[in-house]
């Protein structure tokens, strides 16, 4: 018998997709039952007063936690995010329910032994109930109790080596794509440099000075497959520079059939026969490819490395050899003036070990935007405030036509009279002699 | 002259009606000093337990350790 009546959430049970209700509602059994025994120490009744809670929110179109406070581990700021119901009495198992975010291994690998191994510590210390992963990539658990944060904490660092990830003002837990290890259209090593950054700033991410959050994710290509242009601060996305590598004969091969288009992807209906012309060359956004019937040609100059015909015809079209990564700063989530994707800062950087290169513009970045930076103010409403060509300037960077986003309506790169030969001043007088007003 | 510790206990038992800062609160103390010094004396006032972070989950602030009314609230 369920602790409490639920009515409105049952109903969101009956959509066509798997519930989060039915998931609370089978840990609230699994706890009830305690089939192995275990010594809950928080709790048992969390999972089914979050559903109680749940249920009266919807009821009275308010929420019903409060949040934000103190709780986290000694010395760090972040990794923990105090949550408290504003009704503890009629739902004692969830008068704490604080979250707790741990940072994910590089391109989300797992042992099924590390995941029991979470699981056992979450089961005895928390409620049970996860969420993988958060957008910023951690695994979040979601609902334990102030006393046992430190325990948490301990166990997970001792016993699984993992750390706490990032919330509030400071670096968030970096996340990346699978890159190199398992997909071929990876430009550099995302888990390597993923990996590297998240341990040489260790300061940035628990113990906060940002004026607010800031995000690194990596993609090792254009696909976005951790949507780094959209979803964090600072966006380092796969590129290459020399020409795609065309095998001829492998086009004749997707031409004829022999190989499925998409690597069979969308196979779930009869598209019928593979038309190279209409499904790649001419939707080619920049207009650069041309089949003449037996030949794939790629004007390279103008090729935007959207990814369409790579991933059309994996087989017989590759990235370049020239591998290494564009660098965009400045996405968010619309809070102030909308919704932001990155722009694009570096357009080209070689991605090698110890990436040094990498870091003195993160350096640059952040003492200029610790700086200048409001408080609550992300770094991509900082660059818009003060101007794409000022972050220029503090990161040592020259304008380059890859920064202008919209030639002719607002290139946002302006001169300064010292750039300018002669500078600003001019002869007035002789201007006039030659022009009339 | 008193140390940058004592400064920043100075500035925070010395405002009234505010128990939390944001760090840029703190770089004004010390306007010639880089950020991430000014962190330096700010961590270490955590680890010696005097100051505390206090965090929305989306912003953190720092305060003195047990000021503030949410205190009460998590003993
Ligand atoms: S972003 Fe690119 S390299 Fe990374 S997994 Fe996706 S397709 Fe592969
Ligand atoms: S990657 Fe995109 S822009 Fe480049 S040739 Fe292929 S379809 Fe065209």
């Amino acid at each position: 018998m369920a602790k409490h009546q639920t009515p409105l959430l049952d109903q969101l049970e009956t959509g066509p997709w798997p519930s989060f209700v039915s998931d609370i509602k089978q840990e609230a059994a699994h706890r009830a039952a305690n089939p192995d025994g275990v010594d809950y120490q928080i709790p048992v009744d969390c999972p089914s007063d979050l559903l109680g809670v749940l249920e009266l929110s919807f009821k009275d179109k308010e929420t019903h936690w409060k949040h934000g406070g103190i709780v986290g581990v000694f010395g760090y700021g972040g990794g923990v995010i105090g949550r408290y119901c504003d009704q503890p009495e009629m739902f004692p198992g969830v008068a704490h329910f604080h979250t707790v975010r741990l940072a994910q291994p590089s391109g989300k690998y797992y042992t099924a032994d590390y995941l029991r191994g979470i699981m056992d510590i979450w089961d005895l210390r928390g409620s049970g109930l996860t969420n993988m992963h958060g957008s910023t990539g951690d695994i979040v658990l979601l609902g334990t109790t102030t006393p046992q944060l430190e325990e948490i904490f301990f166990d997970v660092t001792h016993k699984m080596n993992t750390d706490l990830g990032g919330s509030g003002g400071n670096l968030r837990t970096p996340a990346d794509c699978l890159g190199q290890s398992r997909c071929e259209f990876a430009c550099y090593d995302t888990q390597d440099l993923c990996h590297t950054l998240t341990n040489d700033y260790q300061d940035e991410l628990h113990r906060p000075a940002f004026p607010y959050k800031f995000k690194f994710k990596f993609d090792g290509c254009p696909n976005g497959c951790v949507a780094s242009i959209a979803r964090s601060d600072f966006s380092v996305i796969g590129t290459w520079k020399s020409d795609i590598r065309i095998d001829q004969d492998r086009v004749k091969a997707y031409v004829a059939g022999e190989f499925k288009p998409g690597g069979g992807s969308h196979a779930g209906r009869d598209w019928g026969k593979f038309d190279i012309v209409k499904e790649v060359v001419d939707r080619c956004p920049t207009g650069c490819m041309s089949y003449d019937g037996a030949k794939l040609s790629i004007d390279n100059a103008n090729c935007t490395r959207c990814m369409h015909c790579i991933n059309t015809m994996p087989a017989a079209v590759k990235i370049g050899e020239e591998t290494g990564a564009s660098i965009l700063l400045g996405a968010k989530a619309p809070i102030l003036d909308g919704a932001q994707m990155s722009s694009l800062l570096v357009p080209f950087v070689v991605v090698e070990k110890p990436y040094d290169e990498i870091k003195e513009v993160i350096e640059n970045i952040w003492d200029w935007w610790m700086e200048e930076g409001k408080n609550r103010e992300r770094v991509g409403e900082t660059m818009k405030r003060l101007s794409f060509q000022k972050l220029l300037e503090v990161t040592n960077i020259k304008a380059m036509p890859q920064h202008v986003k919209e030639p002719r309506s607002n290139p946002y790169i302006f001169f300064k009279e010292e750039e300018v030969p002669g500078g600003f001043e001019h002869d007035e007088a002789a201007y006039r002699q030659r022009h009339m007003r | 002259m008193p140390s940058e510790k004592e400064q920043v206990l100075e500035f925070l038992t010395g405002k009234t009606g505010k128990s939390k800062f944001y760090f840029s609160d703190f770089c004004k103390i010390f306007p010639d000093k880089k950020q991430r010094e000014v962190k330096k004396v700010l961590t270490e006032l955590v680890n010696e337990g005097k100051l505390e972070f206090w965090s929305s989950g989306s912003t953190t602030m720092y305060g003195m350790t047990g000021a503030g009314k949410q205190k009460a609230e998590e003993d």
